[in-house]
């Protein structure tokens, strides 16, 4: 396993988007930490940037992935090896290589800018967030067999994840204005892992202030150590999830 | 032949259903050591399904398939002992030849002796460091040519191995083609391009519609339908049908 770990891996980094996604990334978090003079500033801008970008660059690149390298899987079918071997180095080699231009890119300077306890869980969330979408990307691609309409329906998800969801919550608090909906807001926020990274990152800021009585209810239970721990099981889920059903799927599929 | 332990792999009554379209329909067949057995029919007649089906890449709805005696589903150490040439190969763009070579290498990591013989004669020794984005279609058909046969597998399945290689090459595949046989291989073959097939195979799968019409040697064949050569053999089979 670890030998096509380490050829996908390769093959990956050496491939031109992922340089130019760094490279990318790279300028906007320099860019943005050099023209803004006040710290925090400087990483909200990042942090929106990022949570556009990351899902949005490792979803449809890893779906388009796996559909070029079709025929390359059947070979490694055809050859002595389990199906589940071949899917996780898949995975794996994905997820090892989007993880690490993300943290070349925006983790090394987010580090050099903010070397404390907010820095490190921007890297984290970054890294979560880029495995958690090549997860949901490969389980995509191996649910459609065709190209195109596999590419449809990642970028439909990422639009869901990215700004639908968002417009949904908003429109669920207008309506329900009336009621204390404070406490389920932190079931919901659940529900998307691109808005628990953006709650648990901005609660660690002084911005949560802005978020009025919404925002004190979320800072008590995200601040606390069993909100950062509901938070990283969350996610864990959201990693593990998509991966077992894409394994499943996998596993019975016809090539 | 047909002695039991001659066997490689048998099909039993093996059906697969894509939709409506039946790939295949109680396909039953005994393959054995040192035979070359040619898959033939036109197309979307399940053909490579059947190829598919005995690497494991289809899993039938009905039916089994055993490999050296041993059931093949949710078994893969078998395929150790297949070496399969894809209609198209497609490697990972950015690796080299010598990359894919090592990779498959590292992949088998077998003991036996590799069987360097193809990737020394189609010249790929001296293209190892060209990326696979760069080849050209028959380069790629000779990669896969030569990883097929390079760990000396018992059993060779080759899925058009001639289309798209130039005449030479060509020549050297088939010349390897009948040396593997001789020395009790099992080689399957698909191809459209019959006056390839005429000095190799012994045997002829017919297929149509995803039922095996019959499986015949290649002499039994010439005499049925009176004529020398396995194309013509085959044409007026087909009209028959």
């Amino acid at each position: 396993m670890k030998k096509i770990i380490k050829y996908v891996t390769w093959d990956i980094l050496r491939n031109k988007i992922v340089l130019v996604y760094t490279v990318i990334l790279l300028i906007t978090s320099l860019s943005v930490f050099g023209l803004e003079d006040n710290a925090t500033k400087g990483l909200l801008s990042l942090l929106n940037i990022i949570l556009l970008i990351i899902p949005l660059v490792c979803i449809i690149f890893s779906t388009i992935y796996i559909y070029n390298s079709n025929e390359f899987i059947e070979l490694l079918v055809s050859q002595p090896l389990k199906r589940k071997t071949i899917w996780l180095s898949l995975y794996t080699g994905l997820a090892v290589s989007l993880s690490l231009s993300f943290f070349v890119g925006a983790g090394i300077p987010l580090l050099i800018y903010h070397p404390n306890i907010l820095g490190l869980l921007m890297c984290v969330v970054g890294v979560s967030l880029s495995i958690i979408f090549v997860g949901i990307a490969m389980l995509a691609a191996v649910k459609t067999r065709d190209k195109a309409k596999g590419i449809g329906v990642v970028i439909l998800l990422w639009l869901y994840f990215s700004l639908l969801f968002d417009g949904l919550v908003l429109f669920l608090l207008f309506q329900f204005a009336d009621y204390p909906l404070e406490k389920p807001m932190i079931a919901i926020s659940a529900l998307n892992p691109i808005d628990l990274g953006r709650v648990l990152i901005m609660l660690q800021m002084d911005v949560a202030a802005m978020l009025g009585y919404t925002g004190a209810v979320l800072k008590e239970f995200f601040g606390s150590t069993k909100g950062i721990i509901f938070a990283f099981i969350v996610l864990l889920f959201w990693i593990a999830m998509p991966l077992f059903l894409s394994l499943r799927k996998f596993k019975s599929k016809d090539l | 032949m047909g002695g039991k332990n001659n066997n490689m792999i048998i099909a039993n009554n093996v059906s697969k259903q894509f939709g409506k379209l039946k790939a295949l329909d109680n396909v039953s067949a005994i393959c054995n050591k040192g035979e070359c057995i040619a898959l033939i029919g036109p197309n979307g007649s399940g053909k490579t399904t059947l190829i598919k089906s005995i690497l494991g890449m289809v899993v039938p709805d009905s039916g089994f398939i055993t490999f050296k005696g041993e059931n093949i589903s949710h078994n893969w150490l078998y395929r150790d002992d297949i070496g399969y040439m894809p209609q198209i190969g497609r490697y990972p763009e950015n690796m080299t030849i010598g990359q894919v070579l090592d990779m498959m290498k590292d992949i088998r990591s077998s003991k036996k002796e590799l069987d360097e013989e193809l990737v020394i004669q189609f010249g790929l020794k001296e293209i190892l460091n060209k990326r696979m984005c760069t080849l050209s279609g028959g380069t790629r058909q000779k990669v896969s040519a030569a990883l097929a046969f390079l760990f000396n597998p018992a059993v060779l399945i080759l899925d058009e191995p001639t289309a798209g290689l130039d005449p030479i090459a060509s020549e050297f595949l088939k010349a390897k083609i009948i040396k593997e046989k001789e020395i009790g291989k099992l080689v399957m073959i698909t191809s459209h391009v019959l006056s390839d097939l005429d000095d190799l195979i012994t045997q002829v799968i017919y297929m149509q519609e995803g039922k095996m019409i019959f499986l015949k040697t290649i002499e039994e064949l010439k005499m049925d339908t009176g004529e020398t050569k396995l194309a013509k053999a085959i044409a007026s089979v087909m009209l028959k049908n």
